[in-house]
């Protein structure tokens, strides 16, 4: 979706500001609020893009306002409502309101050594890649209401394929429960000039990581 | 907010989706097991050892699952390196994609949106917001990871440094320099 999320090349949002020695966490809501996400991650109630398209949804205002886990926090409400696991009476009521769902596992923490770190979204291929490296292509106009991962900077435009990253799990259908739907990934290379016309800086080169359905042979 | 969360973790913990020993579990790996000093020690090993900095470049996952440094390393962890002529610089304009497994959580900076709009249109802009200034020759790649592949910097190894044991370059390795929003540090700067 066109949201405020695809930031990629919008002016006036001011300068980036590091902080010194900055802590993991700056609050310990933040703390138990992370590990409750990826608990439930865990838990195989949502998947990664599944989540970002929740957060993606809040209105623009609330996402520009509210900080990374604050937006996270808000996704996740929105999710679990969503999917029927807890309703935001009982978040109200600060306390289970009806027994729980039965969900594929549990997450103890002997297990947690194993898994904080990203799951796999490789999957086998269902046909031969389309486009090999060093191949021309554009990028396609689209404008889908849903979750998509070709972020706006990067639509019809011409670059070049550098790499062939293998077959993943395709964001765009599994993001609306439409499957995984595995697709090629491509590394695509731009360059500055045709993404930012003559304002770009001369050597300035960016690149994309695009599944097969955003490119076509330019 | 922090009511708002303890109800949610009491709802989900009541519903018996979630084991509070799991959740603090996962705290404790982030906050002293995962970390930038884990991207550090690769860069180093890749400093000192030619074979391995071919191997990383050639495939990030294997070669760093392969140091035994990390139990698990995500798919398509890519590694691309710096050079006099080529400064490479990581972002993630859609959310906040980051290599967790060699870096950790990602600082607030590099999810706001000041970082997501500027690094692919004025990345000496965001570089000087830094306090980094490169010369005017160097070319300048940035990666916008919207995908699940990953990808860790490998910076310049700082001139001066040569004789320096594995352990001692760690020292030069900073996170922003793996991010590509800073160079390593110059020997002057370590004691």
């Amino acid at each position: 979706m066109d949201g405020v999320h695809d930031m990629g090349g919008m002016h006036g949002f001011g300068k980036v500001s590091p902080e010194k020695n900055e802590p993991v966490f700056h609050q310990d809501w933040e703390r138990r609020l992370y590990a409750l996400y990826r608990a439930m991650s865990y838990a195989g109630v949502w998947c990664i893009d599944q989540a970002r398209f929740a957060r993606e949804q809040l209105p623009p205002e609330v996402y520009l306002a509210s900080s990374y886990y604050r937006k996270w926090e808000l996704g996740m409400e929105k999710q679990l409502a969503e999917l029927g696991l807890a309703g935001t009476d009982e978040l109200t009521a600060g306390r289970a309101l009806r027994p729980g769902e039965s969900l594929k596992r549990k997450l103890t923490a002997a297990e947690v050594a194993n898994t904080v770190t990203r799951g796999s979204f490789a999957r086998p291929a269902q046909k031969p890649a389309r486009f090999k490296p060093g191949d021309r292509v554009r990028t396609k106009n689209i404008h889908p209401k849903t979750h998509t991962r070709l972020p706006r900077y990067a639509r019809d435009k011409v670059g070049v394929v550098e790499a062939l990253r293998g077959c993943h799990v395709f964001p765009d259908t599994v993001a609306i429960g439409k499957g995984e739907d595995p697709q090629w990934l491509y590394t695509v290379l731009f360059d500055g000039r045709e993404l930012w016309g003559d304002s770009a800086e001369p050597s300035l080169k960016v690149s994309i990581e695009a599944f097969e359905p955003y490119l076509e042979p330019a | 907010m922090q009511l708002r969360v303890r109800a949610l973790e009491t709802v989900l913990t009541e519903k018996g989706y979630v084991d509070p020993a799991a959740l603090d579990a996962i705290i404790e790996a982030y906050e002293t097991k995962v970390g930038p000093h884990i991207g550090a020690r690769v860069v180093a090993k890749a400093w000192s050892d030619p074979s391995f900095k071919r191997a990383l470049l050639d495939d990030a996952t294997k070669a760093v699952l392969a140091l035994g440094l990390v139990n698990r390393v995500g798919d398509h962890l890519i590694a691309v390196e710096n050079t006099p002529k080529l400064h490479n610089m990581i972002v993630c304009t859609l959310c906040s994609c980051y290599p967790w497994e060699v870096l950790g959580l990602p600082p607030v900076w590099y999810k706001s949106a000041p970082y997501r709009s500027r690094a692919v249109n004025d990345p000496r802009g965001v570089l000087a917001d830094f306090g980094v200034t490169l010369p005017a020759d160097s070319a300048i790649r940035v990666w916008d990871s919207t995908a699940e592949t990953r990808f860790i910097v490998l910076p310049m190894r700082p001139k001066g440094t040569e004789g320096w044991s594995e352990e001692k370059l760690t020292s030069l390795v900073t996170r922003d320099s793996m991010i590509g929003t800073g160079l390593a540090k110059q020997p002057g700067e370590v004691a």
